[in-house]
């Protein structure tokens, strides 16, 4: 009997809640309004105050929504064709996507005035020369992070790939396909976007052999694991290896003989903004120097901002050297082009190398 | 009814609890951890509980995740309580079986995309309430699972003699029907209320673009990229204390009212 | 007429839910998997079956078994904590068994990432159980504890033996004390008491706490990839790479459809053995 008494009145209140929960949220999918520009981008990637400014500065609400993966938000956008979004901060292979796919809009250059603080060189990138559709917001190389004080400077992709015998088990390498497979074109001098037969199945080979000296896989915490000591080098994007080198100045990062690519993480304009004046002011604001200067410091990316760069405190630079590299060498580098026809048996020799035992 | 409770079952249950709570203190040690490095030990400091109590997005991240848990659980929990006992009294169905597994096994991906889909076509607002919508969909599957073994072995002539006895349906369901099954009811609320608070996929392509329909996973998720700071750890700190002090507070507020 | 109506109330809502929210739109994706992928990753809607040679192939057959073994031995293992736990519980004061039940869930309303960090933190080579063990004199040397089938394993039982411990739970206790006594009356043995009365009548609670577990692990990518070491790849980490990273929708409904209709088999059989062993126990 007690049980039937105690638990009926915990049931009628989460009834309750449930009720006033349901009411709440025909309240709140009510309040969307017209007025307003929605910015999807990952936590942290740009300043926390960076909405309120803009609003201060221009009048024009804005709001935050996230994304873990450009992955994830690039099938949410085709599977919901953008609705509610007005702004999409991804990489260049995915902005490149949304182009082709008719989801990015056209940018009026006329209504982004601070482009001119772009370097010449970030006008002409190889996934959207002229930045019809696209602007960059950082960029950076893929190379090698590693504890100087406990082995070599490595020169070659191939010192990851086929580690000397005291780093077997000391390694990590980068999962996300394009990146994986990145390292064995670049070890091999293929381009990055080579889709093959022959390319694709010696890349496979490769990295079939490499998996066996893997301490690990590592795409998100790859940083900690040497700084730790738990690893002794990874592959890494250069930001990531400067959050190791903050904590431990023995990290260094190199980018191997063979080269890297250029990645560029951009900024989008939804085809399905309903207010896209309000999305070029967001964009503009977002090229303004200030910007520049706190993703530089805050994030350790390069920017392709000129004018924050320039501005920026010569002591950051020297903590961390990958943050001088010039433009005109990075330009050097291939980017990550979107794989059209290639991409079938691209997806398919990464499923092959992840599930060789 | 005297209870007995074997030394060595004891123990287990002492091994098991402790099995569950280690990783547990370990994920509380690290919010007092210096430097934002989720697995690597630097130094302690208080910090991070300042910054979650100044982090609005989080804060509202986590109200959000609580209403869709509690909305979803509750119509879960109804809906497939009401579904297991109709499918129970009825003849083996094959057809019907294979509905009520499916949502556990369609990949969450695949719910995602198609729930997307599906909202865009008959223009549907995203929000919260398409949240929860999605969530109740798997989470009936695991309702139904669990109240369907209480169901088995159910003496169902208990049902013709309530009837007999002049009862109506609904007097005898809940008479009859809920006491017998309310372990299974409750076990199934507890089932669904852990499997929402703590899904992101079909959270993030079913929610609406904005904060207003961020769930926790989806604020932590978009973390990874520049660190998943110990401000979640914090997070999970105090919700794990408050939920334990709740527990311990009623257990003891239901012992006054059994002794009485 | 009145059963009609009965029927109507207790299957409507709920099968009415899953029809509109389940079959209308899974249905529509899976419609994708006789369409070719355009070359930018959107629909082609031109008729083919080619994705359904790509699906035959024994590579994704294989990726499959892997990770059902590996989900197996998770669901095994899980099963053999959880029994006695539950078992313990439902022995416990009747008003301390649901605040049990809630304490042994409640780990589990922190985040599964953070749950996975503090694996990492504990299974390292310098992690808190080799150090442990190594201060106690036990080993010399590190044993290999992460980023390998074992720490994904590990983490699987730890995430997924709450579900069973409730799924036990339920079915435990709902057995009937009279049988027990019964049994015991008539000089039965504790032990052969629990095996021959208890056990069969529990059944389909270890059926479906089981069925939680490797639906769960299966479909699981982040044990993988972070305690695993990304060498492992579980079934769902291959489908939601077929849709995001590869974004071949058609290939990825394919595939889809032949994991549900595995799956499928699995569960009818699974159900099947099920019944009779709980109806063996019962006659």
């Amino acid at each position: 009997m007690k049980t039937e008494g105690t638990e009926s009145k915990p049931g009628t209140a989460l009834a309750r809640i449930g009720l006033a929960a349901v009411l709440s949220m025909g309240a709140m999918a009510g309040a969307a309004q017209a007025d307003k520009i929605v910015i999807s981008n990952w936590d942290g990637y740009m300043p926390a105050d960076l909405l309120e400014n803009f609003t201060a500065a221009t009048g024009i609400e804005a709001e935050l929504s996230l994304h873990g993966t450009n992955e994830e938000i690039m099938g949410k956008v085709v599977a919901g064709g953008g609705k509610g979004y007005d702004v999409l901060f991804v990489s260049s292979p995915f902005a490149e996507a949304l182009h082709n796919l008719g989801l990015a809009a056209e940018i009026d250059h006329d209504k982004v005035p601070n482009m001119a603080n772009l370097y010449p060189e970030a006008m002409q990138l190889a996934h959207d020369p002229g930045n019809s559709f696209s602007v960059p917001y950082a960029w950076g190389t893929t190379g090698l992070c590693y504890r100087s004080d406990m082995m070599e400077a490595p020169t070659s992709w191939n010192d990851l790939l086929e580690p000397s015998d005291d780093l077997k088990g000391k390694v990590t390498m980068l999962s996300t396909d394009r990146w994986l497979m990145g390292a064995a074109a670049l070890a091999m001098g293929k381009s990055l976007n080579d889709t093959s037969e022959e390319t694709l199945s010696a890349a496979k080979e490769k990295l079939i052999a490499a998996k066996q000296d893997l301490l690990s896989y590592d795409d998100t915490t790859f940083y900690q694991k040497v700084v730790s000591g738990e690893a002794t080098m990874v592959h890494a994007w250069d930001g990531w290896c400067n959050y190791g080198i903050a904590e431990n100045a023995d990290i260094k990062y190199v980018v191997p003989s063979e080269g890297s690519d250029l990645w560029v993480d951009t900024i989008v304009i939804t085809a399905a903004s309903e207010n896209s004046e309000a999305a070029h002011a967001f964009v503009d604001y977002v090229l303004g120097e200030d910007v520049g200067i706190w993703v530089a410091s805050n994030i350790l990316y390069k920017t392709p901002n000129q004018k924050a760069m320039d501005a920026l405190d010569a002591s950051l630079l020297e903590s961390f050297p990958n943050m001088a590299m010039e433009p005109s060498e990075l330009i050097k580098y291939e980017q990550l082009r979107d794989l059209g026809e290639g991409q079938k048996a691209f997806a398919r020799t990464v499923t092959e190398i992840m599930a060789a035992q | 009814m005297q209870r007995r409770m074997h030394t060595g079952l004891k123990l287990h249950l002492g091994l098991f609890f402790a099995f569950l709570y280690v990783p547990v203190l370990v994920l509380m040690v690290l919010s007092f951890n210096r430097a934002g490095l989720p697995t690597v030990w630097t130094g302690f400091s208080l910090d991070w509980y300042g910054k979650l109590f100044t982090a609005d997005p989080i804060i509202r991240a986590a109200r959000n995740t609580l209403v869709v848990a509690v909305a979803s659980t509750v119509l879960a929990t109804v809906i497939g309580t009401l579904l297991a006992v109709g499918v129970e009294t009825r003849r083996n169905s094959p057809f019907l079986d294979a509905i009520l597994f499916a949502p556990m096994i369609i990949p969450d991906i695949v719910l995602a995309i198609a729930l997307l889909s599906f909202y865009t076509a008959i223009s549907l607002t995203l929000g919260l309430h398409s949240i929860i919508l999605s969530h109740v969909v798997f989470n009936i599957a695991f309702v139904v699972a669990v109240v369907r073994t209480r169901m088995r072995h159910f003496d169902h002539s208990m049902l013709e003699a309530s009837a007999d006895l002049g009862a109506s349906e609904f007097t005898t369901f809940r008479r009859v029907l809920l006491p017998t099954i309310a372990p299974g009811v409750i076990a199934g609320a507890l089932l669904s209320f852990t499997l929402s608070v703590d899904e992101f996929i079909i959270a993030f392509f079913t929610a609406g673009a904005g904060q207003s329909s961020t769930t926790l996973p989806m604020q932590i998720y978009s973390m990874i990229r520049f660190g998943v700071t110990p401000e979640i750890n914090a997070m999970a700190t105090i919700v794990m204390l408050v939920s334990f002090t709740l527990v311990l507070l009623a257990q003891r507020a239901d012992r006054r009212v059994f002794t009485q | 007429m009145r059963n009609r109506l009965k029927s109507v109330i207790l299957l409507g809502p709920g099968l009415g839910w899953l029809a509109l929210l389940m079959v209308v739109p899974c249905g529509l994706i899976f419609t994708y998997s006789v369409f070719e992928r355009g070359v930018y990753g959107g629909i082609d809607y031109t008729f083919t079956l080619e994705n359904f040679r790509r699906a035959a192939d024994p590579l994704f057959l294989g990726i499959f078994l892997r990770s059902a073994k590996i989900a197996g031995l998770a669901t095994l293992i899980a099963i053999l904590i959880a029994y006695p736990a539950a078992f313990a519980i439902t022995r416990a004061p009747r008003d301390w068994q649901t605040a049990l039940l809630i304490l042994v869930i409640l780990p589990f309303w922190s985040n599964y990432l953070i749950r996975t960090y503090a694996w990492i933190v504990m299974l390292n080579r310098e992690g808190l159980i080799n150090n442990g063990l190594a201060g106690l004199g036990v080993i010399d040397e590190p044993l290999p504890l992460l980023y390998n089938s074992f720490a994904v394993v590990v983490g699987l039982v730890y995430n997924y033996t709450p579900f069973v411990v409730l799924a036990i739970y339920a079915s435990l206790n709902r057995i009937n004390r009279e049988t027990i006594e019964a049994s015991e009356d008539l000089g039965a043995s504790g032990w052969v008491t629990f095996w021959r009365v208890i056990v069969p009548q529990t059944v389909p609670g270890i059926a479906a706490g089981g069925v939680f577990v490797f639906v769960l692990s299966i479909g699981n990518f982040i044990t993988p990839d972070l305690l695993g070491g990304g060498r492992l790849q579980m079934v769902g980490n291959l489908i939601y790479d077929q849709f995001l990273s590869a974004r071949d929708w058609p290939f990825g409904a394919t595939l889809s459809m032949f994991l549900i209709a595995l799956m499928m088999i699995l569960l009818f059989a699974q159900a099947m053995v099920a019944r009779r062993a709980a109806g063996e126990g019962a006659g």
